[in-house]
């Protein structure tokens, strides 16, 4: 069993939390909307604070960075991939190419790093950290946002 | 991911995750997925394919016409992780006094240096600055070969970090000294473990530290678990 193969098994066996009744919001259309990346590759900007091991805080992005450190913890994934084109975890050029088309609405000025790399019950992301940063990026009128996981 | 998408989805943001495990995202079953089966580390699937990304993005996108959900559908495209070594030359041997990986490591420096010059970022840093790289692979290389890991003064106080940043020190330097293509998933780390002499020195303390009864999260992470 190659890496990923071992990774993907590996996942799929750990417990995964239940939402029951589980929102469901009817967006706004994409040429109007407002759109966020949030990733679970623990990237974060120069300078600003490194991620821990079992970090289950999140980082905030500006829109214009791209000097973002790879923080995350785990060596059982690819890290190459994001350093030969950030895009490939974090697609932040090909959204500004898709505002500037108008197909989406706009960029959002602030973007979310969390770490993939939780507790299987993620507990403090679930209850503090995670409407934390939904809430930083409704205050930024965000109507839609992409995930991107690591 | 497939958990966050439903708390922000519960703050009113509409979501739409890439899932990259199939099985978690119909567990966890998120709004709006679109499942990648991509080399993990790469959700958007090709680095520098701006045609491939779009592709990603239009399709996760296009989810958010659905009526309902939860709304799971497989991107049609399967990318294998690359299980061949990147071909990367690594320099010739030039103090053969020296432990081989400490005299690689050495050797790479310069390559090192250039990538992040022209990057102007580096993850190397968590335990060890890029200069401490070969002193903390002869101190690997020392419990490789039987020193006590108790006793070693392992540099940076943490072996998983350490690991960390003499791998990405490696991954980093060899960007330039590449040519074509970029690699697949996982043929930079196979070309570390598979065919670098610092590769062969983290395996080695590991396996030492493994059978020094070091407690597991210690020995397990500072490679990836398959190996």
């Amino acid at each position: 069993m190659n890496g990923d193969q071992m990774m993907r098994a590996h996942s799929a066996s750990l417990p995964a939390p239940q939402f029951e009744n589980p929102a469901w919001v009817t967006p706004v259309a994409l040429a109007s909307a407002r759109v966020a990346i949030v990733t679970s590759a623990a990237l974060y900007a120069v300078g600003d604070e490194a991620f821990s091991a079992g970090d289950t805080g999140y980082r905030l992005i500006d829109r214009d960075r791209r000097d973002l450190v790879l923080g995350h913890w785990s060596p059982n994934f690819d890290q190459m991939g994001v350093k030969m084109d950030l895009n490939v975890v974090y697609p932040i050029d090909r959204l500004e190419e898709l505002a500037a088309q108008g197909i989406i609405g706009s960029v959002a000025p602030r973007h979310v790093s969390f770490a993939g790399n939780q507790p299987d019950d993620v507990s403090t992301i679930r209850l503090d950290t995670g409407p934390s940063a939904a809430a930083q990026l409704r205050q930024d009128g965000v109507d839609v946002v992409i995930l991107t996981p690591v | 991911m497939s958990v966050l998408a439903h708390i922000f989805e519960a703050a009113g943001i509409a979501t739409v995750v890439l899932s990259s495990v199939r099985e978690v995202a119909q567990k966890v079953a998120p709004p709006r997925a679109l499942h990648c089966e991509f080399p993990l580390g790469r959700p958007l699937g090709i680095p520098n394919d701006v045609e491939f990304q779009m592709d990603v993005i239009r399709r996760a996108f296009a989810l958010l016409n659905e009526p309902s959900g939860p709304v799971l559908v497989d991107h049609p495209v399967v990318i294998e992780a690359d299980e061949q070594p990147v071909s990367c030359a690594i320099p010739p041997r030039f103090d053969a006094t020296l432990p081989p990986s400490v005299d690689e490591a050495r050797g790479l420096k310069r390559a090192y240096n250039r990538a992040l010059e022209r990057r102007g970022v580096t993850s190397v840093g968590r335990a060890i600055t890029s200069d401490e790289v070969p002193n903390a692979l002869a101190v690997l290389h020392a419990i490789a070969n039987g020193q006590d890991w108790t006793t070693a003064e392992i540099p940076g106080g943490n072996v998983m970090a350490l690991c960390h940043d003499i791998r990405t020190y490696y991954e980093e330097a060899a960007l330039e000294l590449i040519d074509g293509p970029a690699p697949g998933g996982r043929a930079m780390e196979n070309w570390f473990f598979e065919t670098t002499e610092a590769g062969k020195t983290v395996l080695g303390a590991r396996t030492a530290m493994k059978d020094a009864g070091a407690k597991f999260p210690m020995w397990f992470y500072m490679a990836p678990g398959n190996r």
